[in-house]
């Protein structure tokens, strides 16, 4: 668990927003890293301040919106700012990699350590087709240029003495989207990248960042802004979701609708779909509101698009209902994740992403105590199913609890290597040999596990199943409501 | 013995912060201390209104004594060094 880049980023996240409502945004802005590491400080991570502060302004260009790759090191913070508040619309690509905090591999992977015995036998040197082996006073070498990381020696050493060095973010990543490059440092090919966030997740580090869209929701506060929380937020903040509206009213919201209320329509329109395609004979269907899997289908796999179901996410039609009601309003869906940012792009009904980690840094910047709120109501109470489309399985069993079709669930929870594996066979054999209805989460547990959640899965997936004690059951007589 | 009573602050600040992953110890500690420690949620103990600039949460409260930066092994070695 990354705990300390995550508190990191959270950090800065706060004050920038503290920056923005203060008196002289410029000034404070340009003083968060030193206001964070002040002359004589501890130094607690790199090798000096300097580079700690250099780092730390990195990590302010992504606070602010911005792709690091693109910074040129000199451009004042002050002009960032400047066009931050200017732009109509967020910069694509979610994720961007701050170079300098990445601590850099080299291109040869695998290093012999102090446990080798300098033994007779040498099944290193014989095992290595590259000749990359030689001996120096009496301990085994790797000529880096020779290696070829093909991993023999390790297997042929009996005394388990050579090691290969782990990189965090490229054995996350399920696409080979993140690579080190010639210098050694991480680079995301935006080709192949779908924004799931696990190589945020996995960078010890903390290199890896997402572009945060707060300084777009901020400048518009003074207008109508609805906010739009998806399913997953159940216990991501204290206090009940009827406390959070409150507090996110008084944060500078408008409104809140539950995205569960847009779920509450997927579900249906999905039933029938699947209904439908199975009297047609289709072997399976796919159901995912994930938009990773959305990503994932669109760049690798998009073979798989005849069986993708094409219902739309619950979003889609909350935000389309949100626009609807109020034209003149702009919608911020609330998300646990990176990948919606994509989603709610290609959407004109969604304005703005932020992520639960930087609502949370707005509560803290605007001290408001959320335990201390009234409860505000929604105007729509989602259903039990609606409010679990966040956990894995529970996109499924929702389809399943309204359809009279017989449903066999296959459950993809947390797309990596395997489960990529098991969709191109599906693909290949034109079947699922495990069910009907696959449903598909990027993210391990479901939506609860996504790249920028504040609790762990246990104990939102608690508060969840209390929450679910009191809520009502999705009717399954309502006919689909195609808007 | 008077039973240990260690409230966790659930305070905005102190659960966005981290102190959400510390409501494991409401499983951690009974399995560990038994009857000796008791573990509760608390509302904002009002440590991080105090100086935000150099803010530690989460803060955690051990009878009376303020943990701050608190990750559950810090809880857990302070229990036992209480005990």
């Amino acid at each position: 668990m990354n705990r300390q880049t995550i508190y990191l980023k959270k950090e800065i996240l706060i004050r920038i927003i503290r920056a923005f409502f203060s008196n002289d945004f410029n000034a404070n802005l340009r003083l968060i890293p030193f206001a964070m590491r002040p002359k004589g400080a501890d130094v607690p991570y790199r090798c000096c301040i300097y580079k700690e502060r250099a780092i730390l302004r990195d990590r302010i260009i992504a606070g602010l919106g911005f792709s690091i790759e693109n910074d040129d090191e000199a451009k004042d913070l002050g002009d960032y700012l400047q066009q931050a508040l200017e732009r109509e619309i967020p910069e694509e690509n979610p994720l961007t990699v701050a170079e300098i905090a990445c601590k850099g591999c080299l291109p040869n992977r695998i290093y012999v350590t102090n446990l080798c015995q300098g033994c007779v036998a040498r099944p290193c040197q014989s095992t290595c087709k590259f000749g990359a082996i030689s001996f120096v006073n009496g301990k085994s070498v790797i000529d880096g240029e020779k290696c070829k990381n093909c991993k023999m020696c390790i297997s042929a050493c009996p005394y388990n003495a050579i090691a290969q060095i782990i990189v965090p973010c490229e054995n996350a990543c399920p696409v080979n989207a993140i690579h080190k490059n010639s210098d050694g440092y991480a680079q995301i090919d935006y080709e192949k990248c779908i924004s799931c966030g696990k190589c945020i997740m996995n960078c010890p580090f903390g290199a890896v960042h997402e572009k945060s869209q707060l300084i777009d929701v901020l400048k518009n506060f003074n207008k109508k802004v609805i906010a739009l929380i998806a399913p997953s937020i159940v216990g991501q903040f204290p206090g009940s979701i009827y406390q959070l509206k409150s507090a996110m009213l008084k944060a500078g919201f408008s409104d809140v609708y539950e995205v569960a209320q847009g779920a509450d329509i997927t579900t249906q329109n999905e039933a029938l779909e699947f209904t439908q395609r199975l009297e047609e004979g289709e072997a399976f269907m796919t159901t995912s509101c994930c938009a990773g899997y959305f990503s994932f289908v669109e760049k690798h796999l998009p073979e798989i698009k005849p069986f993708v179901s094409h219902t739309k996410t619950p979003l889609y039609y909350i935000s389309q209902k949100v626009k609807a009601e109020h034209p003149d309003a702009l919608t911020v869906f609330i998300s646990p994740c990176a990948a919606k940012k994509n989603e709610a792009m290609a959407n004109r009904n969604v304005d703005y992403v932020l992520n639960y980690e930087e609502l949370g840094a707005l509560f803290i910047a605007k001290n408001i105590e959320i335990l201390d709120c009234e409860d505000s109501c929604y105007d729509v109470e989602s259903s039990r199913q609606g409010r679990n489309f966040g956990v894995s399985g529970g996109v499924a069993s929702a389809i399943a609890s309204i359809c009279a079709a017989e449903i066999k669930p296959c459950i993809i929870n947390g797309l990596n290597k395997d489960g990529i594996k098991q969709l191109q066979k599906m693909v290949k054999e034109g079947r699922c040999e495990n069910g009907n209805l696959v449903e598909i989460m990027c993210c391990e547990g479901g939506c609860v596990g996504g790249c920028a959640v504040i609790c762990d899965a246990k104990v939102s997936k608690k508060a969840l199943a209390q929450l679910s004690e009191n809520c009502q059951n999705l009717d399954s007589d309502t006919k689909s409501i195609t808007i | 013995m008077k039973q240990i009573e260690v409230k966790v602050c659930l305070g905005t600040s102190c659960y966005v912060m981290g102190s959400s992953y510390l409501q494991e110890l409401v499983d951690i500690v009974p399995s560990k201390f038994g009857d000796k420690v008791s573990v509760i949620g608390h509302n904002c103990l009002g440590q991080c209104t105090a100086n935000w600039e150099h803010s530690e949460a989460p803060y955690v409260d051990i009878d009376g004594e303020i943990i701050s930066n608190a990750t559950i092994e810090k809880v857990l070695e302070h229990i036992e060094r209480k005990l």
